[in-house]
């Protein structure tokens, strides 16, 4: 009975300042936004990188005057070395229709390209990852190759840019965390000043501190819980309307659509969180102006 | 019931309330505190009511020692006190009813139980009636009766009041002392501090005359005599 007068004297103290309320639910929204966000770019940039890392792969894109003597020699050479695992050949035609089948929902990428344009390729796949730059040094040498791509130097810049996803976003969420604090403080502290009176004639009828607080903390918990789970929903329907571009974006990586139990997840950490920020900072504001 | 025992209270060096203060009072006794403004009875009632702590001595409730009291402990008490103000303290924002039910949803009872006790209560001062209104459109009689009703709605041993009729004009106040004196009748101990001579003189109860923080006169029928 007292939970749920709490909860009624808590649904009352929002009611009567719903300013108040949007102000601390819309910065919490924020703060979510930004968390859910870098997370699924942390977690996406993570996906990426392991699919590379798992794909023991060179490709040596050949010059446009490269004859299939020059290719099959390469190949042979390659083929014959216990390092390598296998080669595989794509021909102008072959990548067009590489092209034309990542493209096939974008008829201007279409008829802007012939098969002229695209390069025929070698791919080299090794028997283990750390061969890879051993390769790449034999193809780099050949005079019929124009530029050889290793996925080491892929995997390095994605970690790189996943190092920064990681130190941004825990910067910034960080950051935003401390705000959503401190604006939940104030607007808890705010309150509590407000109800000043009817804090003493509750403690003078012998309301138990717990009775006090209890509302207070519950209103904080609350903008917590509404900022996460709007801006969840946000999250998730940006996701859905960018997933074709995105998908076309990324080619063979399986990324998309995101798995619902990924996001699933996340909302229920997201709001374990948002209990804990929303709690805290009208903990805060109890400690700091209630005192009973 | 409650027992001052060689009660001091200081606020600085210079600046004593309450000096070596002895008073007893039993179950079901209406006392009056009398003296001038500034003698100490309202930080008597503050005591009461933990609103203030003592300088030294001790004070008993129930045989509960108000100076040892643990802080989670305090709510327990106040249940069995309840208070009237001179300037009622009743919530703008809320309607009569509500403002006599607060003291039941502290307690934790059901809304059924709230319903039922505030109807009897607020029949009970007569404002029945108005309990729809808020304080603010009521006449300072009937936000009196409506701090009673507060005060009383969860049944207490004792009522403090202090000064209830400093406000009010001399009929409405008389109507106030008629239920403060019915509510002793059922046993609850009434402790009220006053200015008021006429009402201290007609009703013949026990008075208690605070000067400077002492007791000087304590008379079992007495009058308003602050000589």
């Amino acid at each position: 009975m007292i939970y749920s007068r709490s909860v009624n004297f808590a649904k009352r103290n929002i009611r009567r300042t719903p300013f108040q309320a949007l102000t601390a639910s819309m910065v919490m929204f924020l703060t979510f936004l930004a968390l859910f966000i870098f997370l699924i770019l942390a977690t996406g940039s993570q996906v990426i990188l392991k699919y590379y890392e798992s794909k023991p792969q060179v490709i040596a894109f050949f010059k446009d005057g490269a004859t299939s003597e020059d290719v099959d020699a390469i190949s042979n050479a390659l083929n014959l070395d216990e390092k390598v695992k296998e080669t595989k050949f794509v021909s102008k035609e072959q990548a067009l229709e590489i092209y034309r089948e990542r493209n096939k929902n974008d008829p201007t990428l279409l008829e802007l390209v012939t098969a002229n344009i695209l390069p025929s390729s070698l791919e080299v796949s090794t028997k283990a990852p750390e061969d890879l730059s051993y390769v790449a040094s034999i193809l780099k040498q050949e005079p019929v190759v124009a530029e050889v791509i290793v996925p080491e130097d892929v995997v390095a810049s994605l970690t790189a840019a996943t190092r920064v996803i990681r130190w941004v976003g825990i910067t910034v969420v960080s950051f935003l965390i401390i705000f959503s604090i401190i604006v939940t403080l104030m607007i808890i502290g705010f309150k509590i000043r407000l109800k000043r009176d009817e804090i003493e004639i509750m403690k003078l009828v012998g309301a138990s501190h717990q009775f006090i607080r209890a509302p207070f903390i519950i209103e904080g918990t609350f903008y917590g819980i509404i900022g996460a789970f709007t801006s969840w929903v946000t999250v998730y329907v940006l996701i859905w309307y960018f997933n074709p571009f995105l998908q076309d974006y990324l080619g063979e990586i399986i990324l998309l659509p995101v798995n619902p139990l990924f996001m699933f997840g996340l909302l229920g950490s997201g709001l374990i969180t948002a209990i804990i920020i929303g709690a805290l900072g009208s903990l805060a504001a109890v400690r700091r102006y209630l005192r009973i | 019931m409650v027992l001052f025992d060689h009660v001091t209270k200081r606020f600085s060096s210079s600046i004593i309330a309450l000096d070596d203060i002895t008073l007893d009072i039993k179950q079901g006794e209406f006392v009056f505190l009398v003296g001038p403004s500034g003698a100490g009875k309202s930080t008597l009632l503050r005591i009461l009511t933990l609103e203030s702590k003592p300088t030294s001595g001790k004070v008993l409730v129930d045989k509960i020692d108000l100076t040892k009291i643990k802080d989670s402990n305090i709510p327990a008490l106040r249940r069995k006190i309840g208070v009237v103000f001179q300037d009622f303290k009743l919530l703008d924002d809320r309607t009569i009813f509500e403002n006599v039910a607060l003291t039941l949803e502290v307690l934790g009872r059901s809304d059924e139980d709230i319903l039922k006790t505030v109807e009897h209560t607020l029949k009970l001062v007569e404002i029945w009636d108005r309990r729809n209104l808020f304080p603010k459109q009521l006449s300072g009689g009937e936000q009196q009766r409506t701090a009673i009703a507060r005060a009383i709605v969860g049944k207490p041993d004792i009522l403090l009041a202090d000064e209830p009729t400093g406000d009010l004009d001399p009929q409405t106040a008389w109507g106030v002392i008629q239920l403060l004196n019915e509510i002793n009748s059922w046993g609850t101990t009434v402790l009220m501090a006053t200015h008021n001579s006429e009402i201290v003189n007609t009703l013949k109860r026990r008075v208690v005359v605070l000067k400077k923080g002492k007791i000087t006169k304590d008379s079992k029928e007495g009058k308003y005599d602050l000589l």
